[in-house]
């Protein structure tokens, strides 16, 4: 037993150099989180490491703020300069994973022309749609009639799945929150 | 190294073996709380005031530290030596001797506090069970001893309010209060507990104003309105889960497990 305990260190110390830099304790990236997209593929959350994101949750059916959410994201990309714009992914999770299907939410980005090499919609199973809306710190509740209160917030997340930054500015772009991108991409990457 | 490796394996399954055996006491039969209409103190939706809850169980008594240590012995990333920061705060469980001992700040059958939402929930979904529905919860807890929704009786609504006068820095009582028409004990006076839609209960009151900014901060939330004004205890409640982010802990935030009926 003596023995095998040096052994089980060295185990641990070979398993960890293995693998990538271990995650920071505080990335949303800790969180198991399994995405389908809008063509049906299967991505975990962590699977985005290595480019910073910027990242909503929305759903399709939304009559109200949803569609200034996504444009807010539009708007908020096309002030990015070229190149630090080309180092960045937008995703968009849905609240409502009972209606919104890979098909939902297939028509819903061509509808709203959202560029698949850019834009990334996904949902993922109720528990999980929970728990990433409780590490990205938003809010929402279903109403009976189908319709869903939320919060709506950008939020930007660092190469390592950090929250770097967020915004709760809506329909008009936040300058702020804008510079916050840039300074995240020109950081060297860890 | 393959050997190495089996044998490392074998031991590491002994382990596990050996520190599920015992200790455990037998779960505790989860209390039966019927289907019914409750009138929350939250309006589910404009123009209505009722909503249903299905029959559910409900566990009798909050979770205690004895039986959260298990549970942490059992699922060694929950330590709070090993948790990821992302799912608790630096508070978690900061009141043991240890990561893996009670010590004199934590009797074995108080209840658990300092435990963020996401440990409530990895610790629910061992024993094969979900933290309540806020409506659940609200709902086994409107009952007091002989009635179901003893909720306007301003004597029972006194008694609650009284726990909330109790300064927070006082040693927490061990489980075991009295139980309501349910059987289920400790809901309104000692702890507060998570739920699982803990960051459901919006109170759009930051949005008073006509043309404020925040506004739009939440989606269609101007229609959510408070009934049952007179509610404080549960008012406070929901005043207090809904300030809370998921990975927060507080000296007095517990928690109980449910599953469907």
């Amino acid at each position: 037993m003596k023995r095998l305990l040096p052994l089980f260190a060295m185990f641990l110390l070979l398993g960890s150099a293995r693998a990538a830099t271990p995650l920071p304790g505080d990335s949303v990236y800790n969180l198991p989180v399994q995405l389908t997209d809008q063509d049906g593929r299967r991505q975990t959350l962590a699977e985005r490491r290595g480019r910073p994101q910027l990242v909503t949750m929305f759903y399709t059916s939304c009559q109200m703020v949803c569609p200034m959410i996504i444009d807010s994201l539009r708007l908020t990309r096309n002030a990015l300069d070229p190149a630090t714009r080309a180092r960045i992914d937008l995703l968009a999770v849905s609240f409502d994973p009972a209606k919104d299907d890979v098909a939902t939410l297939k028509s819903y980005a061509q509808k709203r022309k959202l560029d698949p090499r850019i834009w990334t919609l996904a949902r993922a199973e109720p528990a999980q749609v929970r728990q990433l809306s409780g590490v990205l710190g938003l809010q929402y509740r279903q109403l009976p009639d189908g319709e869903f209160n939320h919060s709506s917030e950008l939020i930007l997340l660092d190469a390592d799945g950090r929250i770097a930054a967020r915004t709760t500015r809506i329909g008009k772009l936040d300058p702020e929150f804008v510079e916050a991108i840039r300074k995240v991409v020109a950081q060297p990457q860890s | 190294m393959n050997a190495t490796r089996t044998a490392l394996r074998a031991w590491i399954a002994a382990m596990l073996i050996l520190c599920s055996v015992g200790a455990r006491a037998p779960a505790e039969v989860r209390s039966e709380v019927p289907s019914s209409e409750l009138t929350p103190v939250l309006t589910p939706a404009p123009g209505q005031t009722k909503v249903h809850v299905d029959a559910f169980r409900l566990d009798p008594r909050p979770v205690t530290n004895s039986q959260f240590l298990q549970f942490v012995r059992n699922q060694p990333q929950w330590r709070r030596d090993r948790v990821a920061r992302l799912v608790a705060d630096e508070g978690y469980l900061s009141h043991w001797a240890a990561a893996d001992a009670l010590g004199p700040n934590a009797q074995p059958n108080q209840p658990v506090t300092r435990v963020s939402w996401f440990a409530a929930q990895a610790y629910c979904e061992s024993e094969q069970a979900r933290l309540p529905s806020w409506y659940e919860w609200e709902y086994a807890a409107a009952a007091d001893a002989t009635r179901r929704d003893a909720r306007a009786d301003p004597a029972w609504r006194e008694s609650i309010l009284g726990w909330y006068s109790r300064p927070s820095s006082k040693a927490l009582p061990d489980i075991g209060g009295a139980p309501n028409a349910y059987g289920v004990r400790d809901l309104n006076n000692l702890v507060w507990e998570w739920v699982d839609d803990f960051n459901a209960l919006m109170v759009a009151s930051d949005s008073r104003e006509q043309g404020d900014p925040d506004l739009l901060k939440f989606c269609g939330a101007g229609a959510i309105s408070l009934q049952e004004k007179e509610n404080y205890a549960v008012l406070m409640r929901i005043a207090m889960l809904s300030a809370l982010k998921a990975a927060d802990t507080t000296n007095n935030m517990g928690f109980r497990c449910a599953k469907p009926e």
